[in-house]
């Protein structure tokens, strides 16, 4: 334990570890010293000079943010001499920030607004022309507004350091001085826009927001980010209906302020005009409008035709990637209780079961890594995938680890992946050579000639470093599955410490689907189908038979429905037409294809029934992140015409005479918490906005066919379906560069 | 494409300095005199070469009042009005330029002959009112001066273009 250092602020004792800045000494304290170029987590600067404070014996006033505590030290952060500082910083600040605060976008939450509230002047003795210069479009969804920039630099360093991209530097000289972006008049790169949450002023404005409101105009809704499987936090602005902006306003949750261009802006597929808001039944071959009871009772009806005349067995039902853990979890009691099936799948994009079925075996079902623990941790290996466009949070949580307390960072991966640019070591490996290179590293097999490109020596490097680790985290992606998982886990377990593992999903509640059993052999909790006391314990909940053999998985379903056994197909929030680029014919041997949507999707084109499904800003709920923690959706709008899949659930159900004892996704939930193994969650942490961590055991059959696991490989600027309706992550030039593309 | 005598320029310039990117500034000056001013490839070039982002090239040139990142004319015109300067006719000798020349502040003669620049201290106090073009330095400046010498560039000009 080190010594702590004793000064004096403001006539009050303080104690601080050697090294604390003075800024964070006396903000500890409740005490707050103005800066604008002093950011946390980012490089010091110095250049504002706002943060000027009195320390005795010093003849000059010091910059609290890039002083470091000294033992003894009498530091005033508010004496006349300080604040006549600070009044003539902002005078000069002033001189040609133009006063357009009444039609600024940041205007009521301005930095440099609070500052001359506390501290400006009434008048300044510049009389000269302010400067002016037009406005600059740096990218569809950046503008940069010269005349407001005080120059703090934070901008350049949060590019720099936060976000490895490095796509502003700053032009010219003295008055003449301003942010330039790194393609002459324009930016390329990630757009993640954090340069524009991070201005203090309102220099840096975002494409969908501008000149759209005041800040005091809008209710803010914490919630989770509907599109990767990170499940950042974060709050969405919404007016008279229509949301307007998202930031993670408080900085709270897995991602502080953290999130990427598809958290930022592309939340706009919400208020997208091809939103469907009507059901649609299939008349004389044509999709019509239809009321909601018509489309459900007509659903109803025809899956009992189907059901009395070619049994359970001709009915099939394909789940989500991104609706809600509690929809997920009603939508398997439907298909088994209901329908009587197990003919029950999604499109599963990491093999989760196999992860929890390897951690259960090997005793060791509480090294699930949590988002924090990535961030933390001092060793990471990266197998597979390319986080940088698929899993942004958890890229920048490994940044950030390798930043910030020089963690060491071991990628396995076949391409040149961004995160190379942070590696202590790289293993190259031929293309889809990640498992070999597992089992090569586990020392199963001697690794073939090619896998490392010839380079007989890369591996036993490689692995050596990696045994004198401890505590690492192991992060892999889809080209580790079924056996591969298995390997990996037994091997990465021999290693020094709590070795933990994550298994990157693609999309919001990938985790979520597998957790609550959208599987055709396995229960919620990754309870074996096999299993009579896990089958039990959900017929005497529900007080229904479950079918016991286990049903047809997702492309058994599809051959099914091509061979003409499987009759009727029920779709929530997915569209398999375009994930396994089925041709309509694929589908002529339905009687029934019922489809629950946001959009008209290819899969939606063939239905007889469409509904209009609410999205993930109009309903309530959880949703678990790849790293299996699990955080609450809040309803923030509605919209007319739409109902959640949980409603819909809800009134099938009904209209099959059962008595779901549900009210709301709470109630499902209280349910999932009582029944399913790993989510005995408290409640509380999750109600006030946390991420809990779940901790499943189970032993899932394994994995049935390879061809079960794959990624959609989306970019950072799409998610599957959603990202097609939005309009800001398809305005961006980038967005037309290919996936793993490094900016 | 930068000539490979340049390319060879930069090697030897690069290993004086300790620290590669210290050779920035120079490296610039010496792509402007051969291209007339820092292009893009020159500027992707030097960040490859000392190892730093082709933006931090772009910030220095930006600094620097005597890089150009696009074509200035082939005799550049800086005249100083600095304080010396102005005291003696500066501002003066900046407008006769102007007019002589038919063009303001940073811009060129349609020919692409001349560009003229009003900058600060050349450090010529001494023979003030002074000017720089390219390299050369003009002090003790008079209008009619101005004339000569625009005359004998044009002459000179001419003369190369024949020799071609």
């Amino acid at each position: 334990m080190v010594d702590l250092i004793k000064l004096t602020i403001d006539g009050k004792p303080v104690a601080v570890p050697p090294g604390t800045l003075l800024i964070d000494a006396a903000k500890q304290m409740g005490i707050e010293v103005p800066s604008f170029c002093y950011y946390p987590g980012l490089s010091l600067q110095g250049a504002c000079r706002m943060c000027l404070v009195a320390i005795e014996k010093m003849p000059k006033l010091q910059t609290a943010c890039t002083t470091v505590v000294g033992n003894g030290m009498v530091v005033h952060t508010e004496t006349p001499e300080v604040a006549n500082a600070r009044k003539a910083m902002l005078e000069f600040l002033l001189t040609n920030h133009p006063l357009d605060c009444p039609v600024c976008d940041k205007g009521g939450e301005c930095e440099l607004q609070d500052a001359v509230f506390r501290y400006g002047a009434a008048e300044t003795r510049f009389l000269e022309t302010k400067q002016h210069e037009e406005e600059k479009k740096f990218s569809s969804l950046v503008y940069y507004d010269r005349p407001r920039c005080i120059l703090c630099y934070r901008c350049i360093r949060v590019c720099d350091e936060g976000m490895d991209v490095n796509a502003y530097g700053i032009g010219f000289r003295g008055a003449h001085s301003e942010i330039i972006p790194n393609r002459g008049e324009h930016l390329e790169c990630e757009e993640c826009g954090a340069c524009i949450d991070i201005c203090p002023v309102g220099a840096l404005t975002s494409g969908t927001y501008r000149y759209k409101t005041r800040p005091w105009e809008v209710t803010y809704t914490g919630t989770v980010c509907n599109h990767c499987g990170d499940g950042c936090k974060t709050t969405l602005s919404v007016r008279n209906n229509v949301v307007i902006r998202a930031n993670n306003r408080d900085h709270s949750g897995v991602n502080g302020e953290f999130l990427c261009v598809k958290g930022r802006f592309g939340w706009d597929f919400v208020n997208s005009e091809q939103r469907l808001t009507s059901p649609l039944i299939r008349k004389n071959g044509k999709q019509e409008e239809a009321s909601w009871e018509e489309a459900l009772a007509h659903t109803a009806e025809r899956l009992q035709a189907v059901l009395a005349q070619h049994g359970p067995g001709a009915v099939a039902v394909i789940g989500s990637n991104r609706t809600t853990n509690e929809e997920n979890y009603l939508l398997q009691r439907f298909a088994r209780s209901v329908l009587g099936t197990n003919n029950l799948d999604h499109h599963r994009t990491a093999d989760f079961s196999s992860l929890v079925r390897a951690l259960t075996e090997a005793g060791a079902a509480d090294r699930h890594a949590t988002i924090e623990e990535i961030g933390a941790a001092s060793s990471i290996l990266v197998i597979g995938n390319d986080p940088t466009h698929q899993h942004p949070l958890i890229a920048y949580q490994v940044r950030q680890a390798v930043r910030q307390h020089g963690a060491r960072l071991y990628v396995v991966n076949a391409g040149e992946i961004k995160l190379r640019r942070q590696a202590s070591q790289y293993l190259q490996v031929s293309p889809r050579g990640e498992a070999e290179a597992v089992r090569a590293l586990a020392g199963q097999v001697t690794a073939s000639q090619d896998l490392c490109t010839g380079e007989a020596e890369a591996l036993p490097t490689f692995a050596q470093a990696l045994t004198k680790e401890s505590d690492t985290v192991v992060i892999f992606g889809d080209e580790i599955q079924g056996q591969g998982v298995g390997d990996l886990v037994r091997w990465g377990l021999t290693l020094s410490g709590r070795t933990r593992f994550v298994a990157l999903g693609d999309y919001a509640n990938s985790r979520g689907a597998a957790d609550m059993g959208l599987f055709p052999d396995t229960l919620p909790g990754y309870q074996p189908l096999s299993s009579e006391a896990a089958r039990q314990q959900f017929e005497s909940a529900w007080g229904s038979n479950l079918p016991t053999t286990s049903g047809r998985n997702l492309r058994s379903i599809l051959e099914g429905i091509r061979a003409g056994e499987i009759k009727a197909l029920l779709v929530f929030g997915a569209n398999p037409v375009r994930t396994f680029k089925l041709e309509k014919a694929a589908f002529a041997g339905l009687q029934f294809l019922f489809v629950a949507e946001l959009f008209r999707t290819e899969t939606a084109e063939f239905a007889d029934i469409v509904v209009p499904a609410t999205s993930f800003a109009e309903k309530s709920g959880t949703m678990t992140n790849t790293c299996g923690q699990v955080q609450a959706l809040k309803r923030t709008m509605r919209k007319a015409g739409t109902r959640s899949d949980l409603e819909i659930l809800l009134a099938l159900a009904r209209l099959f005479g059962q008595k779901w004892p549900y009210q709301s996704s709470e109630d499902v939930l209280r349910e999932i918490i009582a029944l399913v193994p790993g989510y005995g969650i408290p409640l509380p942490g999750l109600l006030v906005g946390h991420a809990v961590a779940t901790r499943p055991e189970g032993a899932p059959p394994p994995l049935e066919r390879p061809d079960l696991v794959f990624s959609s490989r989306d970019s950072l600027f799409t998610s599957g379906t959603l990202s097609r309706y939005s309009w800001a992550l398809n305005s961006v030039d980038e967005a037309k560069k290919p996936y793993g593309h490094a900016f | 494409m930068l000539s490979d005598a340049l390319k060879h320029k930069f090697d030897t310039v690069i290993a004086r300095y300790p620290l590669k990117r210290s050779a920035i500034v120079p490296l610039l000056l010496f792509a402007q005199d051969e291209i007339g001013h820092v292009s893009d490839e020159a500027v992707e070039e030097i960040a490859r070469r000392v190892g730093v982002r082709p933006i931090e090239v772009v910030e220095d040139i930006g600094y620097y009042s005597m890089l150009h990142r696009k074509p200035v004319g082939r005799y550049h015109f800086q005249v100083c009005t600095n304080i010396s300067c102005m005291l003696r006719g500066g501002e003066e000798i900046f407008a006769h330029c102007a007019k002589k020349l038919g063009i303001g502040h940073k811009q060129t003669t349609p020919d692409g002959l001349f560009s003229l620049e009003e900058v600060e201290c050349l450090g010529a106090c001494c023979g003030a009112p002074a000017m720089q073009v390219n390299y050369d330095y003009y002090e003790n400046l008079t209008p009619e001066k101005i004339d000569e010498l625009i005359e004998k560039l044009r002459r000179k000009d001419q003369g190369s273009r024949i020799k071609d």
